[in-house]
């Protein structure tokens, strides 16, 4: 450049608004999109709405375990959505198999049906959350402990390997079989619409015209994951474990320092995030209706990248990229087409890094000594 | 310090010469069979893509997975040239994609120029510069080569079958590197300014929308003969093992020359350390953008041979599972190890396909998929480093002014001594 003087076409290039017109442009038109289809069929939309809070809810739970992970060992876990799988199957077996949800029956064979529901289901959920955390807590104490100050790469080939190792393994004829699995919920299935109110709908009658359905497993669905959200929340927030938590993700070696058995805490995070995962699992098999032994592969998939949008290591940012994700996926499959969900996901992910590099909630990355 | 390298360079081209023709005669004499001799192809094929992941992983520090998505480009496209040419008796494949790696390739020279007279240009907007300098590109490239169709088939009917067959053929793998570098350019533009984790993702999220667009090639891209998610077949067997050895050892020998070259060393300095290697003078966008691309295409050449080798091509192939391959395969030939990647390549498929399919007794199939993670763990709990660690061979080796060699002894035997102490 002879001089300093900009020509016209070199101060167009200069500014970033060609950039930000490129995102501007994106958002105008998915915003156009989705309004057109609102205005369109308010029903169908506001169907898909709820279809995706359920799904949100789902992968929320499963979100949390990889954010935790990630904010304490900086470990993509990829055994985390097998780990889900391995909980859908424990309660498979725990209800079709040896029937505990009907346990306070066979001692108190006087209690009202739904106690029964509610203290057996609860009960399937305790057992399915216990075992996922024992597996969780084992596979750190194999695959991860021992590479702990081994390069981050080889941390995450374990967790791959810890991945194929319980797909396939499940996918043994006598382990979990290769075969899709009818999951049979321990309850049925009430449904309500809404329609200038709500009313419930009678068995085997068609909803009227321009009507939202919802079930009882969207409430079981929110308001288990919110209890087990809230309960993390206090968890990381109000306990001695959370702050030793807390302390841990911030600076492993100034936490070692202060008296925290840091190996420890990260066992705990293991087994608290796998915890969430088996209940997610239990919700999902519930949902759909169906297990098999990659069940985990494409939720996990989806839920990592809701923790990675809504910043990686916060928790409320879990939740809230979680609800996106549910509603992109639900909203792509409606209006675009289904396979092409998954890329879209995606699509949006690649988006909000590029606009916010450490996710909607993250904060800017630190260097670390 | 000058007769060294020559005569190791020589002495490696005699090796490679002697090696590739021993494996030719054994599997023209049958002694190897067509199992054993697709198994060597595909570890070659591997290797390259391996190499070029090397490239970005091991030399530069950037953590991408998203290699596998730009093998299935160069996969899907080479297939489709060739598929067109030998079933459809068109040369509209290799026209058309010739024109459209030529002129992409010949915008983004322009607007780069363009570019770089404009100091410090945000990456997005560079981003969609580009975008729109590829549209335009891609569509007058179409149009133009639509009226050179007719012609070229008459030139490649008028040569001898076999020979145009292969001069399609290589053209094919060519130009899908090519296409695949230039994609992985505008991709790496905005997204190479992403911190290290974030990269890995994003590039992820590349392998799966690929995977997804081809999952629908023959509705949503418009190629009826890529049949979507039923499969490709149709496609001409032509990867022999000469091919594919030579250009493995092509590859090889330009992996070596740059990373040799003073561009090389600037690779590794920002693997290093970026702010160091920022005050020495380094672009660190530049070096990134370098190695990114020179990687994806050794991943498209890839793709391009690996179509050719079983004459069918599925989008499961390019899941996003198995985009860890050759992650693993660095990670195990030791990463920034060239000798070692080439040498674990060969291992992984001749171990997973081969000996594991061989060895397990009847009715235990399934169980490969369970031994090959056990293997995996074991292996990385044994050795985290990496199979060879950073062991090359003589040729491969660097060969350093004395001082530099000193320090780099001094550096080693303190990081062993924390090791042990740690």
């Amino acid at each position: 450049m002879e001089s300093t003087q900009l020509t016209f076409s070199q101060k167009i290039i200069q500014g970033k608004w060609i950039g930000k017109a490129l995102l501007i442009f994106i958002a105008l038109f998915t915003v156009w999109f989705i309004g057109s289809k609102a205005v369109l069929s308010p029903a169908l939309f506001g169907q898909q709405v709820v279809n995706g809070i359920q799904l949100g809810f789902v992968y929320a739970l499963i979100a949390l375990g990889y954010t935790m992970v990630y904010g304490i060992v900086r470990l993509i876990n990829f055994a985390h959505g097998d780990v889900f799988m391995v909980g859908a199957f424990t309660s498979y077996f725990a209800i079709s198999f040896f029937q505990l949800h009907e346990w306070p029956a066979w001692i108190f064979p006087t209690i009202s049906p739904w106690l029964t529901l509610l203290i057996g289901i609860i009960t399937v959920m305790l057992i399915t959350m216990s075992v996922c955390s024992l597996l969780a807590v084992v596979i750190e104490r194999i695959a991860y402990k021992p590479l702990r100050n081994a390069p981050r790469i080889s941390a995450l080939i374990t967790a791959i390997g810890v991945s194929f190792f319980l797909e396939y393994f499940g996918a043994l004829p006598f382990v979990f079989t290769p075969n899709f699995i009818t999951y049979k919920r321990p309850f049925p299935i009430v449904t309500w619409y809404i329609k200038d109110g709500i009313h419930r709908l009678e068995a085997g009658s068609a909803p009227p015209e321009g009507s939202v359905l919802f079930s009882n497993i969207l409430i079981i669905i929110v308001l288990s994951s919110v209890i087990l959200m809230a309960l993390l929340q206090y968890i990381v927030r109000k306990t001695k474990i959370g702050k030793a938590m807390r302390a841990v993700a911030y600076d492993k070696p100034t936490a070692r320092l202060m008296g925290i058995n840091v190996d420890g805490i990260i066992t705990t995070t293991f087994a608290l995030g796998a915890a969430l995962a088996g209940a997610a699992g239990i919700l999902y098999a519930t949902a759909y209706s169906q297990v098999f032994f990659v069940m985990g592969l494409i939720p996990g998939m989806k839920s990592f990248v809701a923790a990675v949008l809504g910043g990686i290591g916060s928790i409320p940012g879990a939740f809230l990229g979680a609800l996106i994700m549910g509603q992109a996926e639900v909203l792509s499959a409606g209006y675009i087409s289904t396979p092409m969900r998954d890329a879209i996901a995606f699509t949006i992910l690649i988006l909000v890094l590029l606009i916010r590099p450490t996710g909607i909630f993250g904060e800017p990355e630190r260097e670390k000594a | 310090m000058k007769i060294r390298p020559q005569r190791t360079t020589i002495g490696f081209l005699v090796i490679a010469v002697l090696v590739i023709a021993t494996i030719q005669v054994l599997i023209n004499t049958q002694i190897l069979s067509n199992f054993w001799a697709t198994l060597l192809r595909i570890g070659a094929v591997m290797a390259i893509v391996s190499l070029g992941l090397n490239l970005i992983y091991g030399f530069n520090g950037q953590f991408s997975l998203g290699q596998w998505a730009f093998y299935a480009i160069g996969a899907y496209s080479a297939a489709d040239v060739t598929f067109r040419w030998s079933t459809m008796n068109s040369a509209s494949g290799v026209v058309i994609l010739l024109f459209v790696t030529t002129f992409i390739g010949m915008s983004y020279l322009w607007i780069a120029r363009l570019v770089r007279q404009v100091k410090g240009i945000d990456p997005l907007s560079a981003f969609a510069i580009y975008l729109v300098g590829t549209i335009f590109a891609g569509y007058l490239a179409v149009m133009i080569g639509k009226e050179v169709i007719d012609p070229a088939t008459t030139f490649l009917a008028s040569l001898p079958a076999g020979f145009a067959m292969q001069l399609v053929f290589v053209l094919a793998v060519l130009m899908a590197g090519v296409l695949a570098a230039e994609i992985s350019y505008l991709f790496g533009l905005p997204i190479l300014t992403l911190g290290s984790d974030y990269f890995g993702i994003a590039t992820l999220g590349l392998t799966i929308i690929v995977k997804v667009l081809l999952d629908n090639s023959d509705t949503l891209l418009g190629f009826p003969e890529m049949k979507g998610a039923r499969g490709m077949v149709g496609i001409p067997k032509l990867t022999s093992w000469l091919w594919v050895a030579s250009f493995l050892v092509l590859v090889i020998i330009v992996t070596r020359n740059l990373l040799h070259s003073s561009a090389g060393r600037a690779i590794v300095a920002v693997r290093e350390d970026e702010i160091a290697s920022k005050a020495m003078g380094i672009d660190i966008a530049f070096q990134k953008t370098l190695t990114f691309v020179l990687g994806s295409f050794f991943a498209g050449l890839a793709g391009g041979l690996y179509a050719h080798i079983n004459g069918f091509l599925h989008p499961n192939t390019f899941n996003f599972i198995k985009s860890f391959d050759p992650m693993i395969i660095i990670v195990f030939g030791g990463l920034g190890s060239v000798s070692g990647t080439v040498i674990a390549s060969f291992t992984w498929a001749l171990v997973l396909e081969g000996f594991l399919r061989l060895w397990l007794p009847d009715g235990f199939e399934t169980w490969r998929f369970v031994v090959y993670p056990l293997l995996l763990l074991v292996m990385m709990l044994l050795r985290p480093q990496g199979l060879l660690g950073t062991f090359e061979f003589p040729f491969l080796k660097q060969i350093l002014p004395k001082p530099l060699q000193s320090k780099i002894m001094a550096d080693k035997t303190s990081s062993e001594n924390s090791a042990i102490g740690g």
